[in-house]
């Protein structure tokens, strides 16, 4: 058995390879003055400039109050070694995809995406952002004729300032925690989308984030928002590569859901996750976090979590309006020696409200894996329903699974129910397959699988295939 | 087909086979019977290649091959199939899925051509009809939430899609009503061929009044004790087995 699990969980990183290109970055380290520089290099008005400064302030205060409560070991990180600014030279305004620098559609080639739209295949408009700056986003003239915005979060400051401020930190102020503090003084770009009024967006909308230059963060920062009645699929894909040192990721994502709209959000994270010694990897700590603002909305995180050296983040639904509905369906697979600490937090507070948390940890490896939840049923929400299921399989035995689920709540009408089970990879379903003909290393795919069906099947077709690349295994198994 | 001498094996810490011989010949069905603990499922593990079980001496011929240099899929893919006693649940994993699987791996072992999920699925609808069994279970997780005839019907629906040459039926009857048992046996009676052998592993003579057998073997002590026609589970079940066990442990 251990074998073939071996050869299945050292499969090697792909997508660790450098682009060599020209850039600009900012030395290291952090203080108003950078701050200041990267307002300044994207142009921002006034008011973007003083709500940044505004988060570094902060920032500085929380400087002690780095989040020491999940179950994630790394050392200390020194925020001033770190560069805050990189950008592909040259950089000037993109008028078309003719325009992008070759190495870079190459990047994106290696790693399967196509800027290309007379190759398009999916029904997939992309955002791909490069380091701390958007490179191209594609479809925009079919977006356009419904009205929908989708563009780079830099962009949308410029074209649709009014429409940023209304919502920017709307869901996840500047002071949320210390690492959206950070994010919200040094954020550099990222995604802006709008839905109007009724609108059901024709085509999945992706952003690809990739981070390349060496010593720098990401700090990307995307705001969607559904208007009345609107739905949109999003899809978020991430990788980076292959480097000795770690790298800080801190990126805020906030939803918006107005009465009756529908958003999904769809992450598979796939960031360089350090060597089989734990040497380099991303840090990966993001705070998501969605607004079911009116009546009937929907909010639905759909991840898989393959990559980073840790993980720290919690996608969250903020159930205000009557009768809205948040969904979690997570994936986090650890291996080698991977950290994740992630889960969901569930805040009821309007009537009728309802959620769903399906989480599936897989811990290989030295991997240690932990689910960390909060249902929160507040005194107003009557009718409020919850039903949380925390399912972890263990491969091997030296990683670890963990699951603390907190309730709390606040209404005696509430009903909320909670599952939770621990599992290993049985020798004897292997055998079982194997005396069918099935392969070792098949059959453990096929048994991951099965594992995780009910939070692949959320993923839009495009993402599954994949997520399940990712997990080493096989989709037909998943869908069937 | 299948040629046993002095099989010797370990399972737990303990010496459970301790010389077995067995032939078994082209298109025969032969039944080991014996006693609880006598070594039944053992011999059914070490034919199909369980880990758990160690092999310390003798050898297994299987159409000229050394059995117990194959691993366990290389013996599945050749023809080697387990109706397991206690079939195993694959939660998430549909059973058209995995049923496929298994068959494309086998073809593929043969240098055949992969069945895409169509002909799959007209493949697996006629041999369903042997065991009487409900489409609706073909999309449900393997084996999850299956009653025990349920279970027992679908380990002979995978061996109507794998068309094995060894057929090995690891106490079929096991937890079987007499009903479950007629569907289950009348699947296997459907499935003999010149060409297929099957060793039936069972307790109790019952599942031979539906299966009959050609040869009869009583095992105790880890070894065969005694060999027969079908007459002897007659008597078998009319003496119980002391009277044969008593001789061999002595």
């Amino acid at each position: 058995m251990s074998e073939a699990l071996e050869r299945i969980t050292k499969q090697e990183y792909q997508y660790g390879f450098v682009t060599d290109i020209e850039q600009d970055t900012l030395p290291p380290g952090l203080d108003e003055g950078v701050v200041r520089f990267i307002s300044a290099k994207k142009e921002e008005p006034e008011w973007l400039l003083a709500w940044r400064l505004k988060a570094y302030e902060r920032w500085v205060a929380m400087k002690d109050d780095s989040p020491t409560w999940a179950m994630v070991d790394y050392p200390e990180i020194d925020y001033q070694a770190i560069s805050y600014y990189s950008a592909p030279k040259p950089k000037k305004q993109l008028e078309s995809l003719d325009e992008v620098d070759p190495d870079l559609l190459d990047t994106y080639k290696k790693l399967g995406i196509s800027l290309d739209e007379q190759k398009r295949l999916q029904n997939v408009a992309v955002d791909a952002v490069f380091d701390s700056v958007s490179v191209a986003t594609t479809f925009k003239k079919e977006l356009n004729k419904h009205g929908i915005i989708f563009c780079s979060f830099s962009e949308a400051v410029r074209e649709h300032g009014d429409l940023v401020q209304k919502w920017l930190g709307s869901v996840v102020p500047q002071g949320d925690n210390y690492f959206a503090a950070l994010n919200s003084a040094v954020f550099s770009d990222g995604s802006f989308v709008y839905i109007p009024k009724g609108v059901r967006c024709p085509m999945e909308l992706s952003t690809y984030f990739r981070i390349n230059a060496e010593n720098t963060g990401q700090f990307e920062r995307t705001l969607i928002v559904a208007d009345e009645g609107s739905y949109v699929s999003y899809l978020e894909g991430c990788t980076a590569p292959q480097r000795d040192e770690n790298q800080l990721h801190a990126a805020v994502v906030e939803l918006v859901a107005l009465g009756d709209a529908e958003i999904k959000y769809s992450t598979v994270q796939n960031w360089y996750p350090g060597d089989a010694d734990g040497k380099g990897g991303i840090f990966n700590f993001v705070t998501k976090r969605g607004a079911c603002r009116g009546a009937r909305s929907k909010i639905s995180w759909t991840q898989v979590e393959t990559g980073s050296a840790v993980t720290w983040k919690y996608p969250s639904c903020i159930l205000q309006g009557d009768d809205s509905v948040g969904e979690f369906y997570s994936v986090a697979l650890t291996n080698n020696c991977q950290q994740a600490d992630t889960g969901t937090k569930m805040i009821h507070i309007g009537k009728n409200t309802k959620s769903t948390i399906i989480s599936k940890g897989i811990s290989a490896g030295r991997g240690q894996n932990t689910y960390r939840g909060l249902v929160k049923i507040s005194p107003k929400a009557t009718g409020a329903r919850n039903y949380s299921q925390c399912d972890s399989l263990l491969l091997g035995d030296q990683c670890g699974a963990h699951t603390f689920p907190y309730l709390e709540v606040k209404n005696d009408d509430a009903t909320v129910e909670h599952e939770a089970t621990t599992s290993k990879i049985g020798e004897d379903q292997l055998f079982y397959c194997q005396q069918r003909g099935i392969s070792e290393e098949d059959a453990i795919s096929m048994i991951v699988n099965g594992f995780c069906k009910e939070v692949l099947r959320e993923l839009p077709m495009e993402f599954a295939v994949e997520a399940q690349n990712l997990l080493g295994v096989s989709l037909e198994g998943a869908v069937g | 087909m299948l040629e046993i001498n002095g099989l010797r094996a370990r399972a737990g810490g303990t010496d459970i086979l301790q010389g077995l011989d067995l032939t078994m010949g082209p298109g025969e069905v032969h039944a080991v019977m014996g006693p609880n603990g006598s070594g039944k499922s053992t011999l059914a593990n070490v034919l199909s290649g369980r880990p758990s079980v160690e092999v310390t001496g003798g050898s297994v011929l299987y159409k000229g091959k050394n059995l117990l240099d194959l691993s366990p899929e290389e013996r599945a893919c050749e023809g080697v199939f387990l109706a397991f006693q206690y079939p195993v649940e694959i939660p998430g994993v549909s059973n058209m899925y995995f049923m496929k699987s298994a068959l494309n791996a086998v073809r593929k072992h043969r240098g055949e051509s992969q069945l895409d999920a169509m002909d799959f699925l007209q493949l697996v609808r006629e041999k369903m009809k042997l065991v009487e069994m409900d489409e609706a279970l073909m999309n449900r997780s393997v084996n999850e939430g299956f009653s025990g005839g349920e279970k027992k019907r679908n380990e002979i629906l995978q061996m109507a899609v794998l068309e094995p040459s060894l057929a090995i039926l690891d106490e079929t009857d096991s937890g079987l009503d007499i009903d479950a048992l007629r569907i289950a046996a009348e699947g296997v009676n459907a499935l003999r061929r010149p060409d297929r052998s099957v060793l039936v592993i069972t307790h109790y003579q019952r599942l031979l009044d539906y299966i009959v057998p050609d040869y009869v073997h009583v095992l105790a002590g880890g070894r065969i004790v005694r060999s027969g026609g079908k007459d002897l589970a007659l008597e078998l079940e009319e003496k119980g087995y002391g009277w044969i066990t008593d001789g061999a442990s002595a």
